[in-house]
Parts: structure tokens; sequence; C-alpha cells
């Protein structure tokens, strides 16, 4: 529903600003090119986006998300010792966060929920400090290859699309770090009870 | 030859290499996980559409250029270009907006210019974080989240600085 209030500001501003700049013509076949822009980025970003999930589904495979999993154990030990005391909410943890790694959202949301259920048992529909502490882990982006921002810059002609890897990893790493600090310490100000 | 045109060739020899290495029909499941990419493009045309159509709206009336002007005072006293004033709002929010938002802006300004980098840097580095509050705490039946909107919010908006600081890093002007 909020998409609704958003879509129809957008436009309703859109004729206002149109109507008090004297800019409705632009506006009007700005409507249409915007609908045929739409067709054709998902045209010229398709490749590379099949290309991608084609080689993910490779690597998952070959048992790369098991490995990572394995890998992350430790550091969410840490992060979320109570939780991580279940071995099955672990593993899912483990999974979500090697799946978010890979850019395979679809596979890291069902493993996130499955964790957050289960941590979320005899909390009385409050939230936990670790499940806070999960819900910011998945909402900063820590995808190692963006690959739809990829296939929009080689739709518009990039002379290289994967030259901002180095940028999003640090962009992504102030950003979770932040996110995690701030949790702490904002923990203090809301207590549990 | 740069490093990061080794990358990409790197990646596809290594992971069709294992792949073979560890009995994988590396070919099928290629063509298999395409398929799904494909699926993905269709789903997400749809929406695209729309959210084109409004933004590409919004930038020919002038409003978009009327936000960036409203913020960029306080924009550009953290650094970000003003230009991408409507992509901060609309991340959080909407995962289809932002890329229909960060599109138009790569289009406008050219993939390879400082504000199509910024851009992608942004959408890279912060996800659509009410939607993804929503679902986790609504599947696990949270109705108090206490303090993780704004701990997320904070994450996305050292995520929005963070990617104008790394462009200016890695692509000195």
């Amino acid at each position: 529903m909020a998409m609704a209030w958003v879509w129809t500001g957008m436009v309703v501003l859109s004729l206002v600003f149109g109507a008090v700049n004297g800019t409705m013509a632009e506006v009007s076949s700005a409507a249409m090119e915007g609908a045929t822009a739409a067709v054709e980025l998902c045209i010229s970003m398709g490749g590379i986006l099949c290309l991608w999930t084609g080689i993910m589904a490779i690597m998952s495979k070959c048992g790369l998300i098991d490995a990572l999993s394995r890998l992350f154990r430790p550091l969410l030990r840490r992060l979320l010792p109570c939780a991580c005391r279940d071995r099955e909410t672990l593993n899912a943890v483990s999974a979500n966060i090697s799946c978010n790694l890979l850019g395979l959202g679809n596979a890291a949301t069902p493993l996130g929920i499955r964790a957050a259920r289960r941590m979320a048992r005899g909390s009385e529909g409050v939230a936990t400090d670790e499940l806070c502490t999960l819900v910011v882990l998945n909402t900063a982006s820590i995808q190692l290859m963006p690959t739809t921002i990829a296939g929009v810059r080689s739709a518009y002609g990039a002379a290289a699309p994967f030259d901002i890897l180095p940028a999003v990893w640090l962009a992504s790493a102030l950003s979770v770090t932040v996110g995690l600090l701030s949790a702490r310490l904002l923990s203090r100000l809301f207590r549990e009870r | 030859m740069d490093l990061s045109s080794l990358l990409v060739p790197v990646l596809l020899s290594v992971t069709a290499a294992v792949g073979l290495g560890r009995r994988v029909n590396v070919y099928d499941t290629l063509v298999d996980g395409a398929r799904e990419g494909l699926s993905v493009s269709v789903k997400i045309l749809p929406s695209l559409v729309g959210l084109l159509t409004a933004v590409y709206m919004f930038r020919a009336s002038g409003a978009m250029e009327f936000l960036g002007d409203l913020l960029s005072p306080a924009l550009e006293l953290v650094g970000i270009p003003p230009e991408t004033a409507a992509l901060l709002f609309i991340r959080p929010v909407s995962g289809g907006g932002a890329l229909a938002v960060g599109s138009d802006l790569i289009a406008q300004y050219g993939p390879d210019s400082y504000i199509g980098r910024v851009t992608a840097v942004m959408l890279g580095s912060t996800e659509t974080t009410f939607y993804t509050i929503a679902v986790y705490f609504g599947s696990a039946g949270i109705r108090r989240t206490r303090y993780a909107v704004p701990a997320a919010l904070a994450a996305d908006l050292t995520g929005f600085v963070a990617a104008a600081f790394a462009v200016r890093l890695f692509f000195p002007l």
C-alpha cells in the first residue's frame, strides 16, 4: 500500500510541477518514454542477470554456500551468542548470510525467516537484541557481486560494469559496521522491558 | 591490463573448472540458473514500467531538480551529490523504485560519470530496509520492533555517505 501513495504522489507532483514550470509537454512525452525505457532496460540487462544466476547456480552446487557458512560461524557465535546455542538457528543464520553475500536474495529470505522465527520464541512480540542484530545484518546490503547494478551499468554502455566493486565493498562494510554499532548503542536506550 | 578486467574471465573459468572437478554438470546447471534469471527479469518488468513512467515524469516536470535544490545544502555537507536526492528517499521503501530512479540517473549522467558511479554504489551498498524489516518481524510475530528501524536507517545513511566517499577515493576526478 505504501507504493500506491509513493506512485500517486510522484505522478500528481509531476502534474503540479509541470503546470507551474510550464513543462507539461515534456511531462507528457516523458510518461511514454519511461514505459519504453523500462522494457529496453529489462532486455538489455537481462543477459548479465541470466549469466550471473547461472554462475551462482554452479557455485552453490559446488558447495560454496556450505563452505561460506562454516567460515562465518565463529563470527556469528559472537554476534548472536544466545541464538547460536541452538544448532538449527546457527545453521539457518550462517546460510542466510552466505546467500546474501552471493546475492541469492530468493534463497536468503526463507533461511533468515526460519532463524527469526526460532529466535522469536518466547519473546511475546517484542524484538530481542539479537533479533534486531539479525534484521540489521539483513537490511545492510553485504552482496559481493551486485549483478543487477552491473547489468544496468552495462545496459547504458559502461566501459567496465564491475569496476565499482571495491567502492561497493568499502561502502557496504562501513554501512554494516555502523548498523551493528548503532544497534549496540541503541539497545541501552531501548530496554527490553 | 588492469586487475578488474581479470575478475570476470577468472571467475567464470574457476567456477566451471571447480564444478567439473566435483562432477557437476556445469553447462546444464548454468542454463537452468539462467532460466531462473530470465524469470527475475520478466518479474520486475511490469513494476519497472510503472515506476520508470513516474520517475521520468517526475524528472521532466522539474520536481526532481526542485527536490535536489531543496536538500543540496544538507547533502553537500556530508558529500552526497544533490542529484541523487530522490534515490535516498525511495531506496529504503521500494527496491523496484530505487532501481528505476537509479537507472534513470545512470542513463542521464552516464555510467562512468561521478554521479553515475555514486548511484551504482549507493544501490549496491544499501537494501530495501522497510520491506526487509516488515518481512522478518512480520513472519516472526514481532510487534514491538524497538530500535531496529533507527539502527537500520543509520546503516543506510552511512551507506549513502560512504558510497560518495568511496567513489571519490577509487575514481579521483
